[in-house]
């Protein structure tokens, strides 16, 4: 983490190019452009200005924002929400077609179910998340007009409606990759020992898989989900464009072309603090799923 | 790849002709495909109807007919023709940012793998800070600071993107350097980069070339995202993410700008996993696409 925000320093304060400059198009002379970087703290050593930077992120003071002029923690804080709940529910979403599917996958292994659900998941990982938000937009939004095309309505019902194109737009991204994972690790599973015993048993395959697979494969598909963390979240930097809801991503995107390098800064250190904060919550949660990764 | 049974006289085509049989149907499926790709790009201005950047404002938003197979855009260009031509931009752009990476990614790894120590130990820290940024966040963040264009999309994904494949590398460098015939190249006094690329390379390198193929997909995907969001290619080039940038302010009356581009990201993706499937289960199962 301490990593993170030296790179998130640097590579915000060693680039070529002037912010100041840039960002007032050459309007202002050099004395004006001097005195801002004062005013800003940005003409003391590297080092120091290193040092307040980390020292106020502690504190949870990430900077003013340059052009919204309002604290970076404030306006982040503000925007978390919508990106959080739209991961979640297309968590949610990716399972719940993902279990079945990959349960029918394990089922029929090789047979053609199976080679369906294979292809069906490799044209699903090839498809750009933005333009499958743009599809969905079109057959849902525009033509059947069953769901709103953009932002983020009031209330808990109208947010859900709202997010639902955008987190069936993450969740076939999310769900080849977890439909694929968990397929094999059923596969793996069921070559354990205890499987030939409940086949001796006399146990019907669909009872195997559901009550004793299932539940062991489930571990590698956390780690896939908490892997995976990263490309959701810039699934969801797209998405969230796309769609035009109020979230980080497209809070990014909106500070990037007013080169609102505070905002960056803070953004980009919020995003990775996001995915070390899941993948911590992920080697918890197996002691959750698996009671034996505790004795371990 | 090499047939011993093979009498002297087969020409290469035979040879050739022998080694795709031998493949599996996905592999093959997928190579035709990305081969018809490949020709549509290398042929582009025999193939396409117009020129891609020619503006006709007799036929402005015209829907797909017989003259115009995907129908025109707001300034009446000829969407086929575009999508042929992206081809070329998209591929050229995914191999790059595929390949480039890689070649230094693995050697990298693999040194860290074979030396360890302190060499090893600054390269993990390094990939460590570097995967924990969403891949497109970090991207954005170079860009922003680089401005947007072609050659700085290149720069942030050569910055990037070796990563993945330096962890790959020094992961199955780390358990080839505890095989026998590593210790007999170590006994013949071999030098270290010796052995590394000529012994160790060759062994590691397969699940790079496997989780190459989904990469590439994961890469046009990328870079059409942004030009998608405005950072990547400015136009009118055509490129596949900013076609569909430009037709989604059209959705209401002209669907087929935005939609038809997608289908040409689709299928090339489609046919590069399939080739990676293909390749992951020829090369033998530990090795892993992303999918």
């Amino acid at each position: 983490m301490l990593g993170v925000t030296i790179c998130v320093f640097l590579t915000v304060h060693l680039v070529p190019g002037d912010p100041i400059r840039i960002m007032m198009h050459g309007r202002i002379g050099d004395k004006e452009v001097a005195a801002i970087y004062q005013q800003l703290g940005m003409d003391r050593p590297l080092l120091v200005q290193y040092f307040d930077f980390l020292r106020h992120a502690l504190a949870g003071n990430l900077g003013t924002s340059l052009i919204q002029k309002a604290p970076v923690t404030t306006l982040v804080l503000e925007k978390m929400w919508p990106t959080l709940m739209l991961l979640g529910f297309s968590a949610v979403l990716a399972v719940q077609f993902a279990v079945p599917l990959a349960l029918i996958a394990a089922f029929y292994r090789n047979r053609w179910p199976d080679q369906v659900i294979r292809l069906g998941s490799i044209v699903g990982f090839a498809m750009p998340s933005y333009w499958i938000g743009l599809l969905l937009m079109l057959c849902f939004g525009l033509w059947l007009g069953w769901f709103p095309i953009s932002g983020l309505g009031d209330g808990a019902v109208e947010k859900l409606h709202h997010l639902f194109l955008p987190s069936l737009t993450i969740s076939l991204f999310l769900g080849p990759i977890l439909v694929q994972s968990l397929r094999s690790s059923m596969l793996d599973v069921l070559t354990s020992e205890y499987i030939e015993v409940a086949r001796a048993k006399g146990l019907s395959e669909w009872r195997i898989l559901i009550k004793h697979v299932l539940r062991n494969a489930l571990i590698p598909v956390i780690t896939v989900l908490a892997v995976n963390i990263s490309w959701l979240l810039s699934g969801a930097v797209i998405v969230e464009y796309v769609f035009g809801l109020p979230g980080l991503g497209s809070l990014l995107v909106r500070s990037v072309g007013y080169r609102d390098y505070p905002l960056i800064q803070g953004l980009s250190l919020v995003f990775a603090a996001l995915v070390v904060i899941v993948n911590l919550l992920a080697d918890l949660s197996y002691m959750l799923v698996d009671r034996r990764v505790l004795k371990a | 790849m090499t047939d011993v049974s093979v009498p002297m006289s087969s020409s290469v085509f035979a040879i050739a002709g022998g080694e795709i049989r031998s493949w599996s149907p996905s592999l093959k499926i997928g190579g035709a495909i990305m081969a018809a790709i490949v020709m549509a790009a290398i042929f582009a201005p025999w193939i396409a109807p117009f020129d891609p950047n020619a503006q006709d404002f007799t036929a402005i938003l015209m829907p797909p007919n017989r003259a115009h197979l995907f129908g025109t855009d707001n300034l009446g260009r000829d969407i086929f023709s575009r999508v042929i031509y992206g081809a070329r931009i998209d591929l050229v752009i995914g191999f790059l940012t595929t390949y480039v990476p890689m070649t230094y990614g693995v050697v990298l790894g693999a040194y860290a793998g074979y030396l360890g120590g302190r060499f090893d130990g600054v390269l993990m820290r390094v990939i460590d800070v570097a995967m924990a940024f969403p891949f497109l966040v970090l991207i954005i963040v170079i860009l922003a600071i680089l401005g947007p264009g072609v050659q700085n999309i290149y720069i942030a994904i050569f910055i990037v993107a070796w990563t993945m494949y330096a962890r790959l590398a020094r992961a199955e460098m780390m358990v080839e350097r505890t095989k026998d015939y590593m210790t007999a190249a170590e006994i013949l006094g071999f030098p270290k980069s010796r052995i590394i690329f000529r012994h160790g390379l060759p062994n590691v390198i397969n699940s790079s070339i496997v989780f190459s193929a989904s990469d590439f997909v994961l890469n046009i995907v990328l870079v059409s995202s942004l030009s998608f969001i405005g950072l990547g290619i400015q136009p009118p080039d055509p490129e596949w993410g900013s076609m569909i940038s430009e037709g989604r302010d059209f959705m209401r009356q002209a669907w087929w700008i935005a939609t038809l581009p997608g289908f040409a990201i689709v299928l090339t993706g489609t046919a590069l996993a399939l080739i990676g499937d293909g390749l992951a289960s020829r090369l033998g199962e530990r090795h892993h696409t992303m999918i």
